[in-house]
């Protein structure tokens, strides 16, 4: 017992150094995986407020261009207005039988919410978003996350007021994407190199892929709504010893001057998770 | 102005200094972030408890990472400095001469020569563990050596501009009983 304590009182520095040191390990392995601790959400609160405080000065200095986003995208949703269409007159009377198709059956899948973006970092190999918007006003984990030219991430750690959102440019991130022209798939990931270009891995060889090819959402993600827009394919290689293309796609999101985003719930997100995580009953 | 308060300042003031303005700047090349927090435990005073440098390290490290939403990773390459930083003092200054005259780690109480070394060699250890850490989930080799010394690089001219900027006066520790 007495050589535990002389032991201990000998290598206390040693201890206390590899104590901390694991400490440390141990919290950044856990953060990278789940988001749940209830110290982070907590300090999350607080570096929130001052990100929020340094972001309404910042935001002075880009008012121009979000300006000129937000008239860009008001001029392409006032061109989707239904009073843009005229009806052709050419005399005949159309009559559509309504009880083929039952118009009663539709529901609401997707509902977009806006938000501020209040922290952005673009420089570190995990990169988040903070968003002002959190619980109280309808954020969900798991939510995706868009911004007025492409897709922005998914949303990780929400609080009362504030969510986080894992950027794209982030390198646990992974969005199911496809070519707008042919619709084959593959797996968007970053590689922690350049925060204007993404990787698609996956291709099949089998698609017809050039230079300037618009990369869209696929039909697969829970999260995101399909066709929305991911990139431009910016070099192409194919890997050798496997049957698949890997894509360099430029990011259409600008992530150096991201300001205001969309943050998109699918009302049936809950149930398609629940289902694709569910473990296959072997018959 | 007390040492604890100067201190307590400095705390904050790297802090925000390296979230807001270092971590804003566009990458210069290939993610090259400019570091510059770590200079706060380096300017620590000569006489300061160890324990209380591993926790001060600790805490100082970890509150950096809540701002970029990694706990963890730069509280560890802050340990790992602040427990070898009193080996390296010992073998870099003559004991009985400097550390008792002078308050803590500069140029003018050390000589621009051992300052140098004493700066380079934690700037290296900081960034090697920083990007090992990182490179432990993801990564390829030769990146990995080429971020270390790049970043390296760009922080020890960081460092030598802000000892050009702020000329801390070398107190002498009897002035201040």
């Amino acid at each position: 017992m007495k050589n535990i304590f002389l032991f201990i009182r000998r290598y206390f520095y040693l201890l206390s150094f590899l104590l901390l040191e694991v400490f440390c390990i141990v919290l950044l392995s856990n953060a990278s995986k789940s988001h749940q601790t209830f110290f982070a959400s907590a300090a999350n609160e607080i570096t929130g407020r001052v990100d929020k405080r340094y972001n309404n000065l910042r935001s002075y200095f880009s008012l121009q261009e979000t300006n000129r986003m937000l008239a860009l995208e008001n001029t392409r949703l006032k061109n989707l207005l239904a009073s843009n269409f005229a009806e052709i007159n050419n005399g005949k009377k159309y009559e559509i039988d309504s009880l083929i198709k039952d118009s009663l059956g539709y529901f609401r899948k997707y509902t977009f919410l806006p938000a501020k973006v209040v922290g952005n970092t673009y420089t570190l190999q995990t990169n988040f978003l903070m968003l002002e918007r959190g619980e109280a006003q309808g954020v969900k984990k798991g939510m995706a996350v868009t911004g007025p030219q492409g897709i922005v991430g998914v949303v990780v750690e929400t609080t009362a007021n504030y969510s986080k959102v894992m950027s794209l440019l982030h390198r646990n991130s992974k969005v199911s994407a496809m070519l707008k022209k042919d619709n084959n798939t593959g797996s968007l990931e970053w590689d922690g190199s350049d925060p204007n270009y993404l990787t698609l891995r996956n291709v099949t060889k089998g698609a017809k892929v050039s230079k300037g090819d618009t990369i869209i959402t696929s039909n697969y993600s829970a999260n995101f709504p399909s066709q929305m827009m991911i990139g431009t394919v910016a070099t192409i290689s194919a890997e050798s010893s496997s049957n698949f293309y890997t894509l360099k796609i430029k990011t259409a999101t600008n992530f150096f001057s991201v300001q205001y985003v969309y943050l998109i719930e699918n009302a049936r997100f809950a149930e398609q998770v629940q289902l694709e995580t569910q473990p296959v009953k072997s018959p | 102005m007390s040492n604890l308060l100067k201190n307590i300042i400095r705390f904050f003031i790297f802090i925000l200094f390296q979230v807001f303005i270092l971590n804003e700047v566009p990458p210069l090349h290939q993610f090259i972030v400019p570091y510059l927090y770590f200079l706060f435990i380096l300017w620590l005073p000569f006489s300061i408890n160890r324990l209380a440098l591993l926790l001060i390290s600790f805490a100082f490290g970890l509150s950096l990472d809540y701002f970029t939403g990694t706990p963890g990773l730069h509280a560890a390459p802050c340990v790992i400095i602040a427990y070898l930083r009193p080996f390296l003092l010992n073998l870099l200054i003559p004991q009985e001469t400097i550390e008792q005259t002078y308050l803590e780690p500069g140029p003018k109480s050390m000589g621009w020569a051992p300052y140098g070394l004493y700066i380079g060699i934690f700037t290296f250890i900081h960034h090697f563990f920083l990007v090992l850490i990182e490179w432990l989930q993801f990564g390829n080799f030769g990146y990995f050596i080429g971020k270390v010394l790049g970043t390296t690089a760009i922080s020890l001219f960081m460092i030598f501009l802000a000892e050009m900027l702020f000329t801390r006066i070398g107190k002498y520790r009897a002035n201040k009983t």
